[in-house]
């Protein structure tokens, strides 16, 4: 069956491709939302316009749609991307990154329906450890975006998840309620490398920081 | 020990529908194996103790198909749960009519009488294009359970609840 991934750049959606993949899957686009509203709904928002240069060392093309990012505008745009991947690269089926947001995962169930693609959401309840630890087993390379929350700062920006920032990650769960995962858009992350999906590693080459407080995002520029 | 039961044709919806499922049993320490229901025989399929038959998309209903291969439960003396599709499963196997109803994402509904240690109001998370039995429905004499919303999503106290019967 021929797949789009909504791909934000992110673990959870280069999980959810690597997965699909792996399952025989064919992946035939990758399809990302570029939203101005920072604090958007439905999609994550940092280095998202880099996801152009993930999907190229991937080797699968991508589909880009910009959106306001208004709460109801942003669900159109994404039927216009949705739609357009589907005439262009006939997908019969989309995947997403979803793990527990039932307002995300519910509204892409009805764009899918209204188009009559089947829905996949194989990180759907995954434990949180488990995501991560899925991570480094299978050795993704990915560095921490931005952070949006009590006790993160600045210093986190650029962190790599490794089993120190899962052990970190095991601390503030306990101490402040984190989820490991950032599912409560704790942190945002992006990813460099999967072996078998990247044909080739990503370097950061620039970082550009802007934030205050506990709330940071980077801009990378990758090569 | 508990069979689950997996009615997914596409091999990435396990991830979604069947793992969930796994996942509550494994954190509550309760022994279970994992089959897909092409793969079971006619007759009561395994030693199993007990049986969940796990849901699956709203588009993947190759199961409706081949409902003949479920026939065993009409004899099933053991507790059998199922969920969403596997709902539909057990409705038809028991002279259900299946219907056309679709319902996405979180509703509240009332669960009259005490199922499964649940009772009142709820919210419950649907991804059903059909529909053959109520909400919740269990068989009159027999511990059959089936419920038409995902308790791996809301309620996971359910499936709980249905592994200490």
């Amino acid at each position: 069956m021929k797949l789009g991934v909504l791909f934000s750049g992110g673990k959870d959606s280069t999980l959810a491709t690597w997965l699909a993949k792996k399952n025989g899957y064919k992946i035939e686009c990758l399809i990302s939302i570029i939203s101005e509203n920072k604090e958007s709904y439905m999609f994550h928002t940092p280095s998202i316009s880099k996801t152009k240069i993930q999907a190229m060392a991937m080797g699968i093309p991508l589909v880009v749609i910009k959106t306001k990012g208004k709460k109801e505008t942003e669900l159109k745009d994404l039927k216009k991307a949705i739609l357009i991947a589907k005439r262009k690269y006939k997908i019969q089926g989309i995947v997403t990154g979803a793990v527990e947001s039932v307002y995300q995962a519910s509204r892409i169930q009805k764009i899918c329906n209204e188009f009559n693609l089947e829905c996949f959401n194989p990180l759907w309840q995954k434990n949180q450890f488990e995501l991560l630890d899925d991570l480094l087993k299978n050795k993704f390379e990915v560095v921490i975006m931005g952070v949006f929350a009590y006790p993160f700062d600045k210093s986190w920006l650029g962190r790599k998840i490794d089993r120190k920032f899962i052990e970190e990650m095991k601390i503030l769960n306990e101490k402040y309620k984190i989820n490991p995962a950032g599912e409560g858009g704790e942190f945002e992350s992006f990813v460099l490398y999967v072996p078998e999906l990247f044909k080739r590693k990503l370097k950061v080459k620039n970082w550009e920081d802007f934030g205050e407080k506990n709330s940071w995002r980077g801009e990378v520029e990758a090569e | 020990m508990i069979l689950l039961i997996n009615i997914c044709k596409e091999k990435l919806h396990f991830y979604e529908f069947v793992k969930p499922v796994e996942d509550i049993l494994s954190k509550n320490k309760i022994e279970f194996s994992t089959r897909h229901y092409k793969d079971l025989t006619n007759q009561n399929p395994t030693k199993a103790d007990k049986f969940i038959i796990c849901g699956t998309s709203l588009k993947d209903n190759d199961f409706l198909e081949n409902i003949e291969k479920f026939s065993w439960i009409k004899n099933c003396k053991k507790p059998v749960l199922g969920i969403c599709g596997g709902s539909h499963v057990i409705g038809l196997i028991f002279g259900g009519k299946i219907r056309r109803k679709k319902e996405i994402g979180l509703k509240e509904i009332n669960i009259e009488k005490e199922f499964l240690g649940v009772k009142g109001k709820k919210q419950v998370y649907h991804l059903n294009q059909f529909r053959v039995l109520p909400e919740v429905w269990k068989h009159k004499t027999k511990p059959i359970y089936a419920t038409l919303f995902h308790p791996e999503v809301r309620n996971k106290e359910i499936i709980e609840d249905f592994c200490r019967i």
